[in-house]
């Protein structure tokens, strides 16, 4: 008997050495690298916005439908649909909070989504989805947006271009609130478009 | 008692019941409760899915947040209440020894389920992380480790005090998941959020160990009881012991190292994720092992196993234990995961041994329980026929719906031609045939859940001697 327990102690024991020991001490620390081309340390430390607004995407568990990784050329087409232009790295992931590569592709890949919309578009698509991407099913965030009075003139931050029956009533305007702003933020900063040592664009 | 006919072991056994009525009927009430409340949830993500307006004004419930709080209550609540019932009496019977702690049975289903309950609404309340499997707020992990480690501490106590003098195959599955998880659930938790490690290193403990949840915990339970009830029912042994041998040290081996690939083309190194496709190719040999197994014994006596409530589930769970194990041993080929990684065809894997096996087992499980627990036997018959169509119909028009929608997605989303809303689009019809088996499944627990409160209160108890079978038998009566 105390063969079976040993046994049972030494198999989860060994794939815990191999799975996450091992690799912690191989890979558990990575250090961001200098680049010759602006001689500035990549990948860059997300703003303080940015690493704030990480926190709205936990909660909204936008992880459900999205991934952050692009995966190798010519396994799949991640390259072609212009989610990356090289293969994601452990050392793209060393200021994550919490890392959230997923698993799940419902909508599309984001680990490059900050080099492919701006603020504006993010606000719109947020507040709702089918205002930009037509028969889109991920949920709008309306809930993130206030609807406030107009002032004199309309606020700069205020959402243009609605979908029929989305449209504020006379004299109100949506703006966004610090939480959308930050979650946006956070989204602005997802780019993977550098190169490192382990991770050559291709071009 | 003083039945002159009742052998030394039945007098143990039926004391064992008497000692374990109060805590299986605790934790199976708690499991129903989840049950309907998971169900819900599932229903809820499955109609925001092909529906987003759907209750989508609500902060509470948009959709990550009832998604994962679907997950947790059907995974935490309904299959761990289940297992913690079914699981612990097998091992009590077993051993053949006086039941003896039950108090930490108690405490620790306390623990447990307060810690759901605040674990649910922490995730309502944006407090959730974004680690599939372990959403649930780190405020109320103590709770759940305590919990955990009480129970797993239970286990191994009984098989500790043991009197049988023999060691039955179901128990080393059983004692090694009640060492296991407690262990696996405290290391995670400190190395994804308590001290967290840097960035990739998560993904691969939180895979390691979400893998580990079904590997290491819900299918070492059910295959042990598939192992003691089969053969019991049937009153003949299991067709091998030595395959049995093999199948736990291989599963023991091998599953732990599967997780990976859930990382399949991922920013990890390659070594890895071949060892994770190497672990998972090998589960072939448990798999079949355990298949030979069941299935072998289960064949020649089909008949008994359509009539007997707790046989039709097990053995629906044991053939899909088997098909699910294959087709997720399939799903690790890096030419498969290609094309079904990232879509609805993991979902509908995910469901396929979480239900189709898991959760039925633990239905088979529960009708053998409960009347020995009780000693009464299952009000309607009608109820249990209704409950075992809705549930196998709906799990098995869920997994093929999700199965051929996936793969065509994956296919389409490797075709950069075919623009994203496209595919998107191509999916829906499969989303709602996944609602419907929802409505299917819901059906099945509701059957369920009424029944079993029927049992508990003794209403409607059936005046025959005989147990509620499933079949015309000249004796059986009932609703
Ligand atoms: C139910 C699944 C689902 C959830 C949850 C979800 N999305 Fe999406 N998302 C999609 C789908 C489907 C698309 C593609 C159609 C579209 O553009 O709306 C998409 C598209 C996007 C895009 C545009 C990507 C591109 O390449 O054009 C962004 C950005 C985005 N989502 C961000 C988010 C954020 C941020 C969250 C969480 C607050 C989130 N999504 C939650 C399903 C989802």
């Amino acid at each position: 008997m105390p063969l079976l327990f040993l046994g049972i102690f030494f198999c989860l024991a060994f794939s815990w050495t191999g799975l996450i020991l091992y690799p912690h001490m191989h890979m558990g620390n990575l250090k961001p690298v200098a680049l010759e081309v602006d001689g500035m340390l990549y990948p860059l430390r997300p703003s303080g916005l940015a690493a704030q607004g990480e926190q709205v995407y936990i909660q909204m568990n936008c992880t459900t439908c999205h991934s952050q990784q692009v995966r190798p050329k010519g396994f799949g087409a991640d390259f072609e649909r212009g989610w990356g232009d090289r293969q994601s790295v452990p050392r793209d992931y060393i200021y994550n909070k919490q890392n959230m590569i997923g698993t799940n592709r419902t909508g599309p890949d984001l680990a490059n989504i900050g080099d492919r919309v701006n603020a504006e578009w993010h606000h719109k698509h947020l507040y709702n989805p089918r205002s930009t991407s037509k028969g889109s099913i991920m949920p709008s965030f309306k809930f993130l947006y206030k609807l406030q009075k107009q002032g004199k003139a309309p606020s700069h931050e205020a959402l243009k271009g609605f979908a029929p029956g989305d449209e504020p009533p006379e004299g109100y305007e949506v703006v966004p609130s610090h939480r959308a702003k930050i979650l946006v933020e956070y989204l602005l900063s997802l780019k993977q478009n550098y190169e490192l040592p382990e991770g050559k664009l291709s071009k | 008692m003083n039945n002159p006919t009742m052998t030394l072991s039945q007098m143990t056994l039926s004391q064992i019941d008497r000692s374990l009525k109060g805590s299986g009927i605790f934790f199976v009430s708690w499991a129903c409760i989840w049950l309907l409340v998971g169900t819900l949830f599932a229903l809820i993500t499955s109609i925001k899915l092909q529906y987003p307006p759907f209750l989508s004004g609500y902060e509470w419930f948009t959709f990550g947040r009832v998604r994962a709080a679907h997950l947790n209550v059907v995974a935490y609540g309904w299959v761990n209440n289940a297992l913690f019932a079914v699981g612990l009496w097998v091992m009590a019977r077993l051993c053949k020894s006086p039941v003896r702690h039950k108090g930490m049975l108690y405490v620790a289903g306390s623990f447990w389920n307060l810690g759901l309950l605040l674990g649910v609404g922490g995730i309502f309340m944006g407090h959730n992380s974004a680690v599939e499997w372990l959403e649930m707020p780190t405020y109320v992990s103590p709770l759940l480790a305590v919990a955990y480690v009480l129970i797993g501490a239970w286990g191994v106590l009984a098989f500790w005090h043991r009197e049988s003098d023999h060691v039955y195959v179901s128990q080393w599955y059983l004692l090694a998941a009640f060492f296991w998880f407690p262990w696996l659930y405290t290391i995670v938790q400190m190395l994804i959020f308590f001290t967290p490690m840097q960035g990739v290193m998560q993904s691969i403990t939180h895979w390691w160990f979400a893998h580990n949840v079904l590997g290491l915990w819900m299918t070492p339970i059910c295959v042990a009881i598939v192992y003691y009830i089969l053969p019991k029912v049937l009153g003949k042994p299991i067709h091998s012991y030595y395959l049995s041998v093999v199948g736990f040290w291989s599963l023991a081996l091998f599953y732990n190292w599967a997780g990976m690939h859930h990382l399949i083309g991922g920013p990890i190194p390659v070594w890895m994720i071949s060892a994770g496709i190497v672990g998972s190719i090998m589960m072939f040999v448990p798999v079949i092992v355990t298949a030979i197994n069941h299935h072998i014994t289960a064949m020649g006596s089909l008949r008994d196993i359509w009539n007997s409530p707790s046989l039709r589930f097990i053995v629906f769970g044991a053939m899909n234990y088997t098909l699910s194990s294959a087709f997720g041993s399939l799903m690790a080929l890096r030419s498969f995961n290609k094309i079904t990684h990232f879509t609805h065809f993991t979902v509908g894997h995910a469901h396929h041994g979480a239900y189709g096996f898991v959760t039925m087992v633990l239905f088979g499980g529960i009708y053998f329980m409960l009347p020995r627990l009780l000693n009464r036997e299952w009000p309607s018959a009608g109820l249990i026929r209704m409950h075992f169509w809705c549930c196998s119909s709906g799990i098995i028009l869920m997994v093929v719906a999700l199965s051929i929608g996936g793969w065509f997605q994956g296919l389409k989303m490797n075709n950069p031609n075919i623009p994203f809303l496209d595919i998107v689009r191509f999916t829906l019809p499969y989303l709602h045939a996944r609602t419907l088996a929802g409505l299917l499944l819901l059906c099945g627990h509701v059957a369920f859940v009424v029944n079993v409160v029927w049992m508990l209160r003794g209403s409607y108890v059936r005046s025959e001697t005989g147990p509620t079978l499933l079949s015309p038998v000249p004796n059986s009566g009932g609703l």
